[in-house]
């Protein structure tokens, strides 16, 4: 069987949610092959709806973006570096003189399950919730739609679903397989990823495992591996977190992202003072100019 | 004919700008980027997601700020014994307020049968929750008030009744009152607190513009209806001078390529043209005498430049530069 004997806890079953421990993705690129699995067990596992298909011409990348119906994307980066110890041509063929690297990477993108998340914060209806396990969840049936949450994540991963597609008009994201866990089930992503590029278990372990993970790429040459785990932000650590070759900005992914409520204190100063000057205003008004 | 057609040096041309740049752009040829993507970000999607909404909510920011302004300069106006604009005012502040503002938000909603989810928790962090009871409670001030002080002024019922009527009146004039300065204002702080780059740079200014732009929309909707008394001629004219130094500020206070959108793109002038129209031409024809023109000018220049704050809010949150940048 692929992954038999492997460390991960992707292929066993477990009790985390009911010994409310924190668990998370780690998403290593360094071993995904692109095969898009991931988005396949996700879409099939949640019935995700199928939401059109158009050839976006970014390599082999035609899901673009998560969205209220991409709950996984496979990321396709081409770019020219090196890939570890690669060894790379030159447009004259023959001698491999490394003057032309190209490299592709693969990641598998998915809703990053903040600690301090954008989402849950600014949701009015009370509908996004947070789970035992430390996951971020939409419940559906209470979500109205008021689209407060899409331009209060940081990372551009939840949305509203558009008509016609089935569950219009409520926002979706990343369930992270909440049912499936609960029943003891690993995510469908982490379950059918041939390469354990999605590894899922509890936070502190893949956080060591990242770790070593790095430690093993650098000294393999690939310089530019890094983990990509903002703790140092007010999003204060994300439950979802990856391994990336190069900047994250190649990722679409904020090398400092900021939870929206960081704003809320200047904004409400701002409000009173002008809900304040406005009554003076009109009191002086009438006092003044009868 | 044969002069048409590009010659060998021409290919050669060619061979080496697609060599030197990895792209050679050309009429009628879109340029993919070659292997190499050269837009910025992960091929140039969006970082953070511009906001879904539509027409209804500009709208609604424009309605629910001259209704919540409305309802203050009726407090004002009560306790200086204006009774007939007080009277106008409140009508004013209930129809924008209380039955119009639900209706777009509702509209809005991706799923409208779900909208009494809105009171279902209370969350000061969320300024959109924040809004919802704002609202709610603006409303619940608005309509009695009304009614209490149509009731009083028609002398319905006399006596102590009639007493009881007025103070009641006057206690929930004031209330909505002080639920329409933050239902003015608020909106500021809703857009303000985003992710989206062009909003949260500016998230101090947004709400001193909601809230003044409301108020000197209440107060040049009144003129309209014919109430021309001099306190709201000098309401119309601070209001005009305060969005002239908004206008200003936002010229001056710049960000880059974090809020390029409203300084380079075209939904930008929706802004500005909208901060003209309510700030320096407001203001000169409300100075020249002009009132019936500068109310209008005010009201439109208001409308417009909420309009402008949503398309900007779109352009900036698609713009992955933009995210980058702000967040240095």
């Amino acid at each position: 069987m692929i992954g038999e004997g492997t460390q991960s806890s992707n292929q066993r079953r477990h009790s985390f949610v009911k010994d409310r421990v924190e668990v998370g993705f780690f998403t290593d690129p360094s071993v995904c092959i692109g095969c898009k699995a991931c988005e396949v067990a996700c879409k099939e596992w949640n019935h995700v709806p199928d939401d059109g298909f158009n050839w976006s011409g970014n390599s082999y990348d035609n899901t673009g973006h998560l969205g209220a119906s991409t709950w996984r994307h496979v990321m396709f980066l081409e770019q020219d570096r090196q890939k570890g110890n690669q060894i790379v041509g030159s447009h004259s063929l023959g001698n491999g003189d490394g003057e032309d690297p190209f490299r592709w990477v693969f990641l598998s993108d998915v809703c990053k399950h903040c600690e301090e998340a954008g989402c849950l914060e600014a949701c009015p209806t009370g509908s996004i919730v947070r789970t035992e396990v430390g996951s971020v969840l939409v419940q559906n049936d209470v979500c109205n739609g008021c689209g407060y949450c899409v331009v209060s994540c940081p990372f551009g991963v939840i949305d509203r679903r558009p008509e016609p597609l089935p569950d219009a008009g409520g926002a979706f994201k990343c369930t992270f397989c909440y049912d499936r866990q609960k029943s003891g089930l690993v995510p469908a992503c982490a379950k059918v990823c041939p390469t354990e590029s999605i590894v899922f278990g509890r936070l502190d372990d893949l956080r060591a495992r990242g770790t070593a993970r790095v430690q093993q790429l650098q000294q393999s040459g690939y310089n530019d591996a890094q983990l990509y785990d903002p703790t140092e932000t007010s999003v204060r650590g994300i439950h979802a977190f990856f391994l990336i070759l190069g900047e994250p900005e190649a990722y679409g992914l904020s090398p400092k992202p900021q939870v929206p409520t960081i704003h809320l204190k200047a904004a409400w100063t701002s409000a009173f003072a002008t809900a304040i000057a406005s009554i003076v205003a009109a009191l002086a008004a009438f006092a003044f100019f009868r | 004919m044969t002069n048409d057609r590009p010659s060998e040096n021409r290919f050669e041309q060619l061979r080496q700008e697609a060599w030197e740049k990895g792209v050679v752009p050309g009429k009628g040829v879109d340029v993919a980027g070659g292997p190499i993507p050269r837009k910025p970000g992960y091929y140039g999607q969006p970082v953070v997601r511009p906001p879904v909404w539509t027409w209804e909510i500009p709208l609604y920011f424009f309605l629910g700020g001259t209704a919540g302004m409305a309802s203050v300069i009726a407090s004002a106006a009560i306790i200086f014994h204006h009774v007939d604009l007080a009277r106008a005012a409140m009508w004013l502040a209930a129809i924008a307020g209380a039955v119009l503002s639900p209706i777009l938000l509702i509209i809005d909603l991706g799923r409208p049968r779900l909208f009494l989810n809105m009171l279902r928790v209370f969350k000061h962090r969320s300024a959109m929750s924040m809004g919802a009871w704002i609202l709610t409670l603006f409303g619940a001030c608005v309509v009695p008030g009304l009614i209490a002080l149509e009731l009083h002024t028609q002398q319905v019922v006399a006596g102590s009744l009639d007493q009881l009527l007025r103070f009641v009146a006057g206690i929930f004039i004031f209330g909505s009152a002080i639920f329409g300065t933050l239902l003015a204002t608020y909106t500021g702080v809703l857009i303000g607190a985003t992710a989206i780059p062009a909003w949260f740079l500016h998230r101090t200014l947004l709400p001193i513009h909601f809230g003044t732009a409301g108020l000197g929309s209440a107060a040049a909707a009144l003129e309209l209806f014919g109430h021309r008394v001099p306190a709201l001629n000098f309401l119309g004219l601070y209001a005009a001078a305060v969005e002239s130094a908004l206008l200003i500020w936002l010229s001056v206070d710049k960000h880059g390529v974090a809020d390029r959108a409203i300084h380079e793109h075209a939904s930008g002038w929706l802004i500005r043209i909208g901060e003209v129209l309510n700030g320096p031409l407001a203001l000169v024809l409300r100075l020249f005498g002009l009132v019936p023109l500068a109310a209008i000018s005010f009201l439109s220049g208001a409308l417009i430049s909420r309009f402008g704050w949503i398309a900007v809010g779109k352009v900036s949150g698609a713009d992955p530069e933009a995210v980058f940048a702000s967040q240095r």
